[in-house]
This record gives C-alpha cells, structure tokens and sequence, in this order.
C-alpha cells in the first residue's frame, strides 16, 4: 500500500452560506494526478486524510467547532464504499467506532471539548481491548459548555489519560492545515500498529482556519505509509470461519489476569515513549531561551521569535508534535549540550498551564521554566510573547 | 442408538459462573441452539454486556466484542455497518438496554439497525448486588427500593419492548418466558425468528426474555420461577408485540 497512487480529484465548489461565500470541496473521481495544491480548512483537511488513509467509518455528533469534519464525512463516504453515521450522543458515536474497529475497519470519530469528555468512557475501553481508533479533538474553551473559541486547554485530558485506568492516547498536535493532513494519514499508521487510541489535538482556529495544502502524488516523504490491511487485523471479530474464535475486550475476570493486561500495555507504552517522540526545532543552537509550544500557540511564536532576532535575543523554538509521548529526549538533549547556555523556557500555551508540568519534568531544575498563558478564548499573541521574552532577556 | 440431545457445538463444555436457578444459562443455550440450527457458526458475531452476562463469550464458541455497560447497540452498530455480511446480535440485561443503555437501544431501533438483540428481563441489577432496575415491579423490595418500588420517587416499571415497538424502524419485538419447559421452547422459536428476520435484512429485531434472578429476589430457584409467571407476567405480558 506504500506509494499509493490513487489520489481524488478535488475540485472546488462556492456555496452561499447566509451572504457569506465558503469553500468547499467535491471530490469528483480518482485518478492519477501531479501534487495538488488545494485551498482547505484545518478540520476538513483531517477528514480528506482519513479518508485518504483508508477511514472507512466515521460516526459523530455535531458540535463547533468541528462541524466541518462530520459534513465532510457525510458527503464523502457514500462513494467510496464507506460508512457514516450521524450517532445521538458522543458516548455512543466512540462506541460505534469501537464496533467497527474491532471487525477491522480503520475508523474515526471527531468532537469538540464537552463532547470529547463523553468519548472517555469508550476510549478507556478502546485503550483496554487494544483496538486502533483515531479521535479528533478540535478544542474549544470550558469548562463546561465554555465557548466556541479555540483552546487548548483539554491537554491534561489528551495526555495524561483522560478516562478511568493506566493507559495513554498517543497525542498528535498539527500546527497547519498540511500538518493536520499528515498527521492524521500518519494517525492511522500509529493506531493499527500499536492497537492504541490516537487523538489529533486540534483547536477552533486550526480547525476554521483555510490554508493551502499539497496532496503528494508521490507518498514516499509522507510519514504515513504502513496502511495495514483489515486482513493483516488477525484479532478482529469477522465471524470464525476457519479459525478459533476470537475475543475483544478489555475485560479479565481473574485478578491476576486484569494486572497482566496493564503489564502489557505498559511494555507498549515504553515502547511508544521510546520510539515515537517528534518535536520541530527551531534556533536551538544559539538559543539562550527556548520556548515551549504546540499547534497554532507556536506559529504565534515563530513570529516572536522573528521580531526579537532582529533584536539580538537569542530565542529557540521547540514544537512537541507528538504530546504524548512527550518529546522530553529532546529537550534532556538540549540540556546536556548546552547545560548553563540555555537559561530558561518559556512555555506559551492556550491554557493557564498544563503542558508547562511535562517541560518541567524534562527540564527537571536544569534551567528556569517559566509559563505565559490565556484560555476561555483568550490568546496569548505575538505582543504579549516578545514583552515577555523582554522581561526575561533582562534577566540574563 | 441414534443421539437425540447434547451440548450445542456452539456452546462450551465449562462449568457455569451464574446461581442455581438463574435464567441467564438458559437464554445462552437457546441462542446456541439457534446459531447451530441456522448453520451461522462462522457468520456471527456477540456483544456482551456489562452484568452478570458480561462473560457470556466464555460460553459462547464464536467470535464475541466486549462493549461498555449500555452501549451494545452502539458497539453493534459499528460492527454489522463495516460487516454487513456477519449476523450482529447484542445480549443486554435490563440496567444495560434500558437504563443505561436507554438512548443507544432507542437511537439504533429507530435506525432500523439491522441487529438482533436478546434482552433478560430480571427486573434487578444482578452484578451489583440486587439494586432496582427500571424493570423493577411497584411494591419490590431491592437494595435500593429497600420499602419496595415506590412510583412516587422511583417511576414505574418501564416496558421498553412496547415503546420500541412504536418505532419505524423496528422489525419484530416479542416478550417470552424461561418459567417453564413449554416457554422456554416458544422462546427459543422467538430467538430462531429474531436471527432469521437478520439473515433476511428485515431490520431491528428484540427478544425480551423474563428471567429469574433467584439471588436478589431471595427466593430459591423455584419459587423464583413461579414469581416470574406469576408477578412478572402481569406486568410485562409475553406475546408478540410488534
Ligand atoms: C458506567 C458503569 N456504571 C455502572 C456499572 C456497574 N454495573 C455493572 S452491571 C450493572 C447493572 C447490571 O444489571 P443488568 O443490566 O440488569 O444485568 P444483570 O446483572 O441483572 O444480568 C451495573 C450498574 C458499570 N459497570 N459501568
Ligand atoms: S445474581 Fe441473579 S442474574 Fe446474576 S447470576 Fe445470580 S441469579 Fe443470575
């Protein structure tokens, strides 16, 4: 499946939405084409590229702002042979995906903040029968019913588990709207070869926000590539004909049993942590302060880093792209050659304050951490980051 | 001498985990004997429950999928959608379909989900330890209703088989009984006509079985059974509903 050549035929439409004119997309045959450049949104991308990846379920209840990505799936399943279903509660929509992914299909659910808080149940049982599952998250602010405006204050949920019992998400945080397609092709990948939930962390901006992207013929540089076939899935549940019956659940009646499960999946986990770490970086080996940010919060921080250049203050970059696994060797790297140079992170989030506890687990008193942060729809902006950084360059 | 009667093949040979005199066993035979008479053995596909039957795929010999306590029907769904071609069935206790499970068992009824669903009817939580369910009879004493079943705070006994019965998208609903020899064949033939109504695309179809718990009842197995022919029965009458 490497090097698939089948890439649609994207064509785009003009609707008229209440005055205001929106793109969208109609996907109208298959067919051998050169690198395509189309204009799209962050969440609509995440939709084509599930579908590129071979999602072939979708279900999902409607919340903004992720919208996009349902409306997306709605038109562009039917076609291909796929599955969507529009389910009557987020609880049941990841339970749907749980279905179709124990009988092998790659599949997908998408939501926003109060909705992902119901998906919990289901991907606390997806992590505990080890079935692949991509869940998309396109925050907004809470708590509660919060707001629409983008957030990016769900991280404590996406990382550090999120429902009940030891198990963990591998975390994907695209910063673009090219990334998002990517990441979320590369999602697929990471799901069935771990037989782990993934979640791709977006927020309302990322999501809204139009951006040309390229659709590669060629799929060598991409990082997705594995495509594992529903018949290489030996565990799912198709009806025994010509083997012993198979079981998923995450279920063990025996004491013993229920810990060796969570053994197991700890192995898994290391493994992750030790194999799947991405970050960018940006200006390290001059930088006497290094921030810390992820998605959109880090595009917000190039531009920082741009203007204090011209200013002589030595400002790096480090955008953890997968979240969890934490790119901590990253950052225990950066320490270890440039310990006493690298004087102190700033970690700029849309939040009052989550990921800022794993860098400090990884700076681990090596050097200063400091935290700029707004949520409930506030963001921090590139003014507010450079005054920042001025305060701390005084300090040096 | 030609033999008559034994175990179904897709039933294993192990011992049970369910009290004496609990209608769960029963219900798990019946199904096995269909699956063996209808030759669908390698065809079909369990969703277990979250209850006492929450091993059920220890029984059963063919391929089975845990789903969280309420979300067979969702869990189906997902299944029978990407695998058309598999017989999809879920098996649900009372707190599971109709209290917990409530929005998911309606939500994939009305998509005339084209699954088949075995729902026991004990009117208490077994797994939990004999709380009410939304099944539970007026004046019963549960764990709960420990001054019986009172509609004033805890509603009334909710006949979830009559309100899908309204429903476009359902195919077939009918009550049955485990409380004697007789009913428990005519349950049997119910299960037989659910899986049938599946092998020929006819839609939702849901077999609500009255079984005994005997344990939260308090009552040994026989008069346990007697009080679901008795009791059970006056508030959810067997037949077909729909
Ligand atoms: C989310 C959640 N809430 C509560 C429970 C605890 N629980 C397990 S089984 C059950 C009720 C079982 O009753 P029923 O569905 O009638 O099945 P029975 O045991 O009577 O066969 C409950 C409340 C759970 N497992 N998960
Ligand atoms: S508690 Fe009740 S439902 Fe559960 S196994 Fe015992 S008799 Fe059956």
């Amino acid at each position: 499946m490497r090097n698939q050549k089948l890439v649609p035929k994207v064509e785009i439409l003009h609707r008229e939405t209440s005055g205001s004119r929106r793109s969208s997309y109609k996907v109208t045959a298959f067919g051998k084409t050169r690198n395509q450049k189309i204009l799209i949104s962050g969440n609509e991308a995440i939709a084509e590229a599930a579908v590129q990846a071979g999602c072939r379920f979708y279900a999902g209840y409607p919340i903004t702002p992720q919208n996009e990505i349902p409306a997306y799936m709605a038109k562009r399943m039917p076609g291909i042979g796929g599955v969507f279903i529009q389910s009557e509660s987020e609880l049941a929509a990841i339970s749907m995906v749980m279905g179709a992914s124990a009988a092998g299909a790659r599949a997908m659910t998408s939501s926003s903040s109060p909705g992902i808080s119901l998906k919990q149940e289901g991907i606390s049982y997806i992590a505990g029968a080890e079935l692949p599952a991509v869940i998309v998250n396109v925050m907004r602010a809470g708590p509660g019913l919060g707001n629409i405006w983008p957030a990016q204050s769900d991280y404590f949920q996406a990382v550090k588990g999120g429902g009940h019992g030891d198990y963990h998400n591998i975390v994907l945080a695209p910063s673009s709207a090219q990334e998002a397609f990517d990441l979320t092709m590369f999602a697929f990948d990471l799901a069935d070869k771990y037989r782990n939930p993934v979640m791709i962390l977006s927020d309302g901006m990322s999501g809204q926000m139009m951006e040309p992207i390229v659709i590669p013929e060629d799929r060598k540089n991409l990082l997705s590539g594995i495509c594992c076939l529903t018949s290489e899935k030996k565990w799912a549940v198709t009806g025994c004909k010509d083997r012993l019956p198979n079981l998923v659940a995450s279920f063990r009646m025996c004491l013993g049993d229920t810990e060796k499960l969570n053994q197991h999946l700890q192995g898994k986990y290391k493994q992750i942590l030790a194999d799947e770490q991405r970050c960018e970086s940006v200006g390290i080996d001059e930088a006497e302060i290094i921030i810390v940010a992820y998605g959109i919060m880090a595009r917000i921080a190039k531009g920082a880093i741009k203007t204090l250049k011209a200013k002589n203050i030595k400002v790096g970059l480090i955008r953890p792209i997968t979240l969890w696994p934490f790119p901590e060797t990253q950052i225990t790297q950066i320490l270890k050659h440039r310990l006493g140079r690298v004087k102190y992170f700033l970690v700029v989030e849309m939040s009052y304050g989550q990921m800022v506890e794993d860098v400090r687990l990884a700076v681990n008193g090596k050097a200063k951490v400091e935290f700029l942060g707004r949520a409930g729809g506030g963001v921090p902006t590139e003014e507010e980051i450079i005054k920042r950084l001025e305060v701390i360059s005084d300090k040096l | 001498m030609d033999k008559i009667f034994g175990r179904p093949k897709s039933l294993r040979d192990i011992p049970t985990h369910y009290c004496s005199g609990c209608g769960h066993g029963i219900a798990h035979r019946l199904i096995s004997e269909v699956v063996d008479e209808l030759d669908i053995r390698e065809r079909i596909i369990g969703v277990a429950p979250i209850g006492c039957a929450v091993i059920a795929y220890d029984y059963w010999d063919f391929d089975c999928c845990e789903a969280a306590h309420g979300r067979a029907l969702a869990v189906a769904t997902g299944i029978k959608r990407v695998r058309p071609e598999a017989i999809v069935f879920t098996y649900q206790g009372d707190g599971d379909l109709v209290a917990i499970g409530c929005a998911e068992t309606i939500h994939a009824a009305n998509r005339g989900e084209n699954l088949t669903t075995v729902f026991i009817n004990n009117a208490v939580y077994g797994m939990t330890g004999g709380q009410m369910a939304p099944t539970t009879l007026l004046n019963q004493k549960t764990a709960t209703t420990p001054f019986g079943r009172d509609a004033k705070s805890a509603g009334y006994p909710l006949k979830i088989s009559e309100l899908l019965a309204q429903l476009s998208g359902v195919y077939y609903v009918e009550r049955v009984s485990t409380d004697s020899p007789v009913k428990v064949l005519a349950a049997k033939r119910a299960i037989k006509q659910a899986f049938i109504n599946q092998i020929e695309g006819k839609g939702f179809s849901l077999v609500e079985i009255l079984s005994a718990c005997p344990t939260y009842l308090g009552m040994k197995p026989t008069a346990a059974v007697k009080w679901v022919r008795e009791e059970m029965t006056k508030e959810f009458p067997l037949g077909k509903i729909k």
